[in-house]
């Protein structure tokens, strides 16, 4: 780490233009993704851990989160200027958390209005220091910058046109987190999820369980054909996708309530809930627990 | 999405923490405690012990707890904001009271306990925060005087600045709402073990909000009286180390029927009163 902090700042500073555009996927037309790493933040992968890309109409483009860092930003913002000259109009902020934020900075210069849940400002405002604090210990000072927050909240429903091509947003209830934004591509029938699909890297919980599960329930009957998962492949089919997370989540909330109706621990329930879905997630080891007590905290006051 | 790892990984004390730590000190801490800064080798964290056991127990000799007091923490917490402590304690001569020491939080007493005739004080749980790597000493007091300690080093950081949770506004709702479970069958004479739960947020005063650079303000438990039939089981001094939603599982001898009432004050001086039949109505 402290390698990291003594040479890091050096080539960060460098200017915008050596970021070299990121690999992305067309999963529908106009839609590009990058997959992010099944990693969690480190000196290596500058936070592009999370899936994130761009949607371009006949008039402007969307950014769908601007990355972990302003360097993941910055070569998403390479990989838009390689694919049209259009100008970037929105950017999504998706929920509050550090590997899909903390690269809006990085599209300061192009002026566009910052789209999130109407409680995301508040959520930001609370976080983002204590984030940017330990993302910064990683990944070097200057990495993350200053708060950005979003001006257009949504409450509950919004559409954003960028010319022949309006994305349906919804501000979700208390979910993955408490500022869940997702958007819709009703003309290819695509629904950028953000987190509240997670495929192949195991969820990580910091909203309420059954709050989630209500989510995805609703999620589960729109017009979607595919996902964009926040974590995992580029697109799955829909909702085929959300298989595996509604039953991790399933089982999460099922062994949770049994452990507690046995008169278990948290402690105790921390060792053994979810222990079958352990071979099926990558990262498993790092989030299962921190997941079990959020929802055993949830539950044990139904 | 690396949050909890973030943590995890982030050795170096947060500035929140920092901010914090001058801040949010209760006045009744001595300036030992205030002062003493975060330990970072071996040498500095028995150096801070002996500031804290000095401020706290003053000249009194401290024995090794071995045999009498144990404690049970997880070495690496997975939620700072919540790091689950057991503590079992055994003892020819009756056990009157125990502190729990959190070494390098901001306020590092984090519970005082008195035991009264009622208690079966043999066992403990609580749930804390912890605000980065800290020895967690445990010290029992004996009805005769004498103090027995154990410790037990916990790696996690950030518990006290990490900015609230959804669930806190949960708190909030329903401050002072409780639930006691009665944990085995009741028998008159017998020892039994009880969970309460109690509904507040235990706002430490040191989530700032970046943007207005303003704190939410601290709002804690300070103390929890549990009687049965009228007779004491425990008064807890408590601080802002206790997580949200406090859980505290205690040990207790009901003689016949009877009502445990608890009644719980906080910083705002705003009082909790709940009764709860035993066994279960």
């Amino acid at each position: 780490m402290g390698l990291a902090a003594c040479t890091l700042p050096v080539w960060r500073a460098a200017p915008a233009q050596v970021a070299p555009p990121w690999v992305t996927q067309e999963v529908a037309p106009g839609i590009h993704i990058r997959e992010g790493v099944d990693e969690d933040v480190s000196a290596s992968n500058d936070d592009a851990i999370a899936n994130i890309g761009f949607v371009i109409g006949r008039d402007a483009v969307a950014v769908m989160d601007p990355g972990g860092s302003l360097h993941d930003g910055r070569r998403l913002r390479a990989s838009i200027r390689q694919a049209t000259p259009l100008p970037i109009r929105y950017v999504l902020l998706s929920h509050v958390h550090p590997d899909h934020v903390f690269g809006a900075g990085a599209f300061s210069a192009d002026h566009p209005v910052y789209v999130g849940h109407a409680g995301l400002p508040r959520a930001l405002s609370l976080r983002w220091e204590y984030y940017r604090t330990r993302t910064e210990a990683i990944l070097g000072k200057d990495t993350v910058g200053a708060p950005v927050l979003p001006t257009l909240l949504v409450r509950d429903h919004a559409q954003i046109d960028l010319g022949g091509r309006v994305l349906e947003l919804t501000a979700h209830g208390i979910a993955h987190t408490d500022s869940d934004l997702s958007a819709f591509d009703r003309q290819t029938g695509t629904l950028m999820a953000a987190d509240l699909l997670f495929v192949r890297r195991v969820p990580s919980l910091d909203g309420s369980l059954k709050g989630w599960l209500q989510e995805l329930a609703k999620l589960k009957s729109s017009a979607a054909k595919r996902a964009v998962p926040g974590h995992g492949p580029t697109s799955v089919d829909w909702p085929l996708g959300c298989r595996d997370l509604e039953r991790y989540l399933g089982v999460l909330l099922r062994e949770t309530r049994a452990a507690i109706a046995q008169g278990r621990d948290i402690d105790a329930a921390v060792k053994t809930v979810g222990l079958s879905e352990r071979r099926r997630w990558a990262l498993f080891d790092d989030y299962n627990g921190h997941n079990v007590i959020q929802a055993f905290k949830e539950v044990e006051w139904e | 999405m690396g949050v909890t790892r973030t943590c995890l990984l982030a050795l170096v004390m947060s500035t929140l923490g920092v901010l914090g730590q001058s801040r949010a000190a209760p006045a009744d801490d001595s300036e030992a405690i205030m002062h003493a800064h975060a330990a970072q080798d071996a040498a500095e964290r028995v150096a801070r012990w002996k500031d804290l056991q000095h401020a706290i127990f003053g000249t009194r000799a401290l024995k090794d707890g071995a045999g009498v007091i144990q404690i049970e923490a997880p070495e690496h917490a997975l939620d700072a904001a919540l790091v689950p402590i057991t503590l079992t304690m055994k003892s020819a001569t009756p056990i009157k009271g125990l502190y729990l020491v959190i070494d390098n939080n901001p306020s590092p007493v984090a519970s005082h306990f008195t035991f009264g005739p009622r208690a079966d004080p043999r066992s403990l749980k609580l749930r804390v925060r912890v605000n980065q790597y800290t020895f967690i000493h445990a010290v029992a007091e004996t009805a005769d005087g004498g103090l027995f300690v154990s410790q037990q080093f916990v790696k996690t950081s950030g518990g006290c600045s990490a900015p609230v949770g959804a669930d806190n506004a949960q708190a909030l709702k329903d401050m002072g709402l409780m639930k006691l479970h009665l944990l085995g069958t009741f028998t008159p004479g017998k020892p039994l073990q009880a969970q309460l739960m109690i509904r507040h947020p235990n706002f430490n005063g040191m989530q700032m909000d970046q943007i207005t650079r303003n704190y939410t303000p601290a709002r804690f438990i300070r103390t929890i009286d549990a009687t049965y039939d009228g007779s004491a089981v425990f008064h807890l001094d408590s601080d802002i180390s206790l997580s949200t939603d406090p859980v505290i599982t205690f040990g207790f001898v009901p003689d016949k029927q009877g009502t445990m009432q608890l009644v719980v004050r906080d910083s705002d001086n705003a009082l909790f009163n709940h009764s709860f039949d035993v066994p279960a109505g």
